[in-house]
């Protein structure tokens, strides 16, 4: 795996992602600038980290969505690469028009940081082939604006597609107001593009990969990434 | 030359921002209030004083970057 970590000013769990995909993958990321105007030769995956790109002026996302290096990344997504943003980075690929919809304030109007549960909606792509269909996974959440929303067209296409990929759920996969933590609509915790290759999530699959830290659900997803790309190879 | 954009939420968008500041005013007595949307108001300085150029320049502005025309509606106001 030659992944490519991108960094903004004001990001911040770019230094726990580049830890997860060097534990799992076994080499260390690149991590590339938002100034520069070219992504590393050969890469195959970009992560955009989770954090606070401008101080989340304007709104979040918007800022970074239009440097220069996310011309490199429309390109390469154009090209069938995968791309994975989570947190801030889902913010930014919905900014920079790579997903449909936006990420609006929560619902109850507060940050919120805790672990929640994901109810993974399909296992036939490239980020959630080491999980099943079904399967309820528990991962961290820290954000202030994770309330997603897109016009009822949208949502209908989104749906009908099967491109949602994550949703809030209970322990046992129910989906439940009580457990849509940010009153995202459908539950929408993460969904894919058109072509299936570029993902967006809010909640941190990078902070559950190690034992020491007590659960390891999201290491399924960067496993998933590498063995997909050495099939692919 | 001055002029000022203004970005709000398009009808139908749920805004709990505005009813957080709803609520608050009513909390405060300020009575009378139905329901409160909130935006955002970009003052801006432009150098050039043609008006025409000016709108046009302001509108790119805010179809790139001021606003998210996914959720928010803008109008451009050349004060002169």
């Amino acid at each position: 795996m030659k992944a490519a970590v991108l960094v903004f000013p004001g990001i911040n769990r770019e230094r726990d992602m580049a830890r997860t995909l060097k534990l799992v993958s076994g080499s260390a990321p690149a991590m590339v600038w938002h100034a520069d105007t070219e992504l590393p030769a050969g890469t195959d995956l970009v992560v955009i980290p989770g954090g606070f790109s401008y101080g989340d002026y304007l709104r979040c996302g918007a800022i970074a969505a239009r440097s220069p290096i996310m011309d490199a990344v429309r390109g390469f997504a154009g090209k069938g690469g995968l791309v994975l943003g989570v947190c801030n980075g889902f913010q930014i690929l919905c900014e920079a028009g790579l997903l449909p919809g936006v990420l609006m304030r929560n619902a109850q109007l507060r940050f919120i940081c805790r672990d929640v549960y994901l109810r993974v909606e399909r296992s036939d792509t490239p980020f959630t082939r080491d999980y099943n269909a079904g399967q309820v996974i528990r991962v961290p959440v820290a954000h202030g604006e994770g309330n997603y929303i897109a016009d009822g067209e949208t949502i209908a296409r989104l749906e009908g597609e099967g491109r949602v990929i994550f949703r809030y759920s209970s322990p046992d996969g129910m989906i439940d107001p009580n457990w849509n933590h940010n009153g995202a609509i459908n539950a929408i915790a993460g969904i894919i593009g058109e072509r299936g290759n570029v993902l967006g999530m809010m909640p941190h699959p990078e902070n559950h990969v190690e034992p020491a830290i007590g659960v390891t659900d999201g290491r399924g997803l960067f496993a998933g990434l590498v063995d997909h790309l050495k099939r692919a190879a | 030359m001055k002029a000022r954009v203004t970005v709000t939420l398009k009808t139908g968008i749920l805004d709990p921002q505005g009813k957080a500041i709803e609520g608050a005013l009513r909390s405060l007595g300020v009575e009378g209030v139905a329901s409160v949307r909130q935006g955002k108001v970009f003052d801006i300085e432009i150098e050039d004083s043609d008006r025409a150029k000016a709108e046009a320049l302001l509108k790119q502005a805010a179809d790139k970057l001021l606003a998210n025309t996914v959720i928010e509606n803008y109008r451009v106001d050349v004060l002169g």
